[in-house]
């Protein structure tokens, strides 16, 4: 049974803006006021640059969930119900380090019977589990709704649906690409990355 | 991967925006707080074309008797996607109109030639969940942007040259900005979208010289201050009440009128009480901020009923008595007519307007309503279904009214309903959602009437309501549901598009009888506007389907078993009688 404090707790007051990208911007607002015009430039590029060059993943990452508490735990394949969509990050098997510089790096796992898996999807899974960016290809929302009832990934703000038994298709909604896949493997029992995303994730950016 | 980015950078700093020569359109005529608590019938000059949110333009070229005769002056593409639901908002002969991004698009009013566009840099990391802008506010010779990353952007009204850019919120923390700024008295007013990200609902004013943060009133009250024991320890934190439409203003008291969000989560259970101010319309004196009344249409809220849409603003004789009013269409489906004393907004009346089986009584004195409490989703309650929708009677859609006609119109959605299931365990965590039930619930919750099966024969509305009378004068049904922002003008039309067919429609302010159609390159949310160039009368709106009609289109496919494809891509279209 739920309890009722878990039923919405506060934690954070919210401030406007880390103090860092604060900075920033009053740079670039003198700068753009016609004092110093090259400051304002470079504090454009330190924005850009703010999303991290760290690769998203690297084949023999480990994975681990998001928002695990307590020490970082390589994920096996029966941490996963399934049909439960789990948010995780890749771990560098070198550092030991998650890779969370991004939010882009976000992955989804998805643990389904091996039997409703086709050769395609088995190739690309490890222990029925599939592995997908959770970033949608739409406007950027996270992807870690299964449907149920139409066995899909949903995404909550706009409603783009992606198959995950067919290598992340768009299967309705206004996605226009298919959701990244990530091959998996298994080494012993614990979740491996087998190679690269099939396409770069994140949104579709408009110009 | 490192190159890449290198890359992008660079070609952010390229298109840094650029002014263009400035065409034939002569000088910028400067935004006074005398012009836009008076403009010219001439000019749309904000948000709702007046400070009381009327959205009525005086102009009468085009009337009830030739509006047959309308026709393109001259369209322009924006080359954006998704919602575009900005006015077109012009100052003698110079238009301004923002795109989902927020872009901004300066144009020749009188046959679309292109000025200047600033293209907001957006953070490559960031999410939209409403990707859509409301237009801009225009004072002195600045045109001023909200922006989806929740800053805040002043720029030259004749260049498009940034003059200063302020951040307003964190859009890490998922506040971002939709709104068109509210301004006066030398202050620039927003607030910031998130009432199912946790945020903690604002308005803030800005010096629109400087840039300068003036004051920021929280709209969820902590504890000690007024309200602050309507909340449980620490829910006020994170408790929404989020400000996402521009409020209206009364320059003879220097009051603005904010309408706000949802309280969050969504379910009740761990936020007992009223929860202050969430649900409401709160009035703020503009040189300080400081909150001087409220009224509150939904105590501790549990249907996501927003009530963003500021109040519309007007004398009306009811009762015999002459009475400053504040009018508003509420997303929990009855229409509230307030008494402006001072701050204070007194209860007048209210008349549901949609179908409603959750409100189960309003009291005659004070306003306060009343619920079936078996319509409030909650722990132990299973699928409770409940009307008016999620979405409301009216979402933030604007109404209007017209002096002429004497009528309040509200494009409204009726004969939706909605279904939530048991609630799930939610804490809040920046940059996630903060809702409190199942996605896939939400996703799939909109129902007919409880116990239809078949499909209602007409959803969408537009009603004209006498204030006085607290009458219904005539209603406007469609087959299907209506998005669609109001404009009302002095030749006894309204304006409006808001459905799946691409229309939009002309309409006798009077009798509510369709007088003119055209299809549109996409469907219409975007709030219209009318203007005057060399003594020619314009209709202005923006065509480009997207963010909750398209929502609310995929609800109800999926009760129908259908897929209904709306084209999408903004295009600003403008019209005038033939020759």
């Amino acid at each position: 049974m739920m309890k009722l404090q878990d039923m919405g707790t506060a934690e954070a007051v919210q401030t406007p803006g880390m103090p860092s990208r604060r900075k920033i911007f009053r740079m670039a607002a003198a700068g753009a006021a016609g004092l110093v015009g090259g400051m304002a430039l470079s504090a454009r590029v330190a924005h850009a640059e703010e999303a991290s060059s760290a690769p998203r993943v690297a084949i023999g990452d480990r994975l681990v969930e998001d928002d695990a508490e307590g020490p970082l735990t390589p994920l096996k394949v029966e941490d996963l119900t399934v049909g439960r969509p789990l948010l995780a990050f890749a771990l560098n098997a070198e550092t030991g380090k998650p890779r969370t510089e991004s939010r882009l790096n976000k992955i989804v796992l998805l643990r389904l019977p091996e039997a409703e898996l086709d050769a395609e999807s088995k190739a690309l899974s490890a222990g029925g589990v599939l592995a997908f960016s959770a970033i949608c290809t739409h406007q950027g929302c996270e992807i870690k709704t299964w449907m149920k009832s139409e066995k899909v990934f949903a995404c909550f703000c706009h409603s783009s649906k992606f198959n995950p038994t067919k290598r992340g298709a768009v299967a309705g909604g206004p996605a226009p690409r298919s959701l990244p896949a990530l091959p998996l493997r298994l080494e012993g029992d614990q979740l491996v990355v087998a190679g690269e995303f099939s396409s770069p994730p994140g949104s579709m950016l408009q110009g | 991967m490192k190159r890449l980015l290198k890359g992008v950078a660079l070609s952010v700093v390229a298109a840094l925006p650029v002014a263009a020569a400035v065409a034939a359109v002569g000088e910028y005529s400067p935004v006074t707080d005398a012009r836009l608590a008076n403009p010219e019938a001439a000019n749309w000059l904000q948000y709702r074309g007046t400070y009381a949110g009327l959205g009525y333009s005086p102009l009468e070229q085009i009337t009830d008797k030739n509006v047959g005769k309308l026709e393109l002056a001259w369209a322009f593409a924006t080359g954006q996607l998704e919602g575009h639901q900005s006015p077109p908002i012009v100052n003698n002969g110079y238009m301004f109109v923002t795109t989902p991004g927020a872009q901004v698009i300066a144009l020749e009013a009188a046959t679309g030639k292109e000025l200047w566009r600033y293209k907001k840099e957006l953070p490559m990391e960031m999410l939209q969940l409403h990707p859509t802008n409301r237009g801009v506010a225009l004072y002195g010779d600045k045109v001023y942007v909200a922006t989806v990353d929740a800053h805040l952007v002043a720029l030259d009204a004749k260049t498009g040259k940034e003059i200063w850019t302020k951040q307003v919120g964190d859009w890490k923390a998922l506040q971002y900005i939709t709104l068109a700024p509210l301004a006066a008295k030398g202050k620039i007013m927003v607030g910031s979208s998130g009432g199912e990200t946790g945020v903690r609902g604002f308005v803030a004013a800005f010096d629109a010289e400087t840039g300068e943060e003036a004051w920021r009133t929280f709209t969820t009250a902590a504890p000690g201050e007024p309200g602050g024991d309507t909340w449980p320890e620490g829910a006020y934190k994170n408790g929404g009440g989020s400000i996402w439409i521009t409020g209206t203003y009364d320059p003879a008291t220097n009051l603005a009128y904010w309408g706000t969000g949802n309280p969050a989560p969504w379910p009740t259970e761990g936020r007992p009480g009223d929860n202050l101010y969430t649900g409401s319309t709160i009035t703020l004196d503009v040189d300080t901020g400081a909150l001087k009344g409220y009224f509150q249409y939904n105590p501790n809220d549990a249907w996501d009923w927003d009530e963003v849409s500021a109040p519309v603003l007007f004398d009306k004789e009811i009762g015999g008595k002459n009475r400053k009013v504040a009018v508003h269409a509420g997303r929990n489906g009855y229409l509230w007519v307030l008494e402006r004393e001072g701050g204070k907004l007194n209860f007048v009346d209210a008349y549901p307007y949609v179908n409603n089986n959750t409100i189960k009584s309003i009291d005659k004195k004070t306003g306060r309503p009343t619920y079936f409490e078996d319509r409030r989703p909650g722990l132990g309650k299973g699928d409770v279904h409940f009307c008016p929708a999620l979405w409301g009677g009216k979402d933030w859609t604007p109404e209007a009214y017209n002096p002429k006609t004497g009528l309040f119109y509200i494009p409204a959605n009726n004969n939706l309903c909605a279904e939530l299931p048991e609630p799930e365990p939610t804490k809040y965590k920046k940059g996630d959602l903060y809702i409190g039930y199942p996605i896939e619930a939400i996703l799939t919750g909109l129902r007919w009437a409880k116990d239809t099966k078949e499909a209602p024969k007409t959803i969408g509305e537009i009603q004209a309501w006498d204030i006085k009378t607290g009458k219904q004068v005539w209603t406007h049904k469609f087959p299907t549901f209506n998005w669609g922002p109001l404009l009302t003008t002095g030749g006894n039309l309204v304006f409006a598009g808001g459905t799946n067919d691409r229309k939009f429609r002309a309409f006798d302010a009077s009798t509510g009888k369709q007088l003119w159609e055209t299809a549109t390159p996409s469907g219409v949310t975007g709030v219209p506007t009318s203007f005057e160039v060399d003594g020619e009368q314009y209709i202005a709106v923006q065509s480009g389907w997207g963010v909750d009609a398209q929502r609310m289109q995929g609800g109800i496919d999926r009760l129908l078993g259908e897929v209904t494809h709306v084209p999408q891509g903004g295009t600003v279209m403008v019209y005038k009688l033939a020759k």
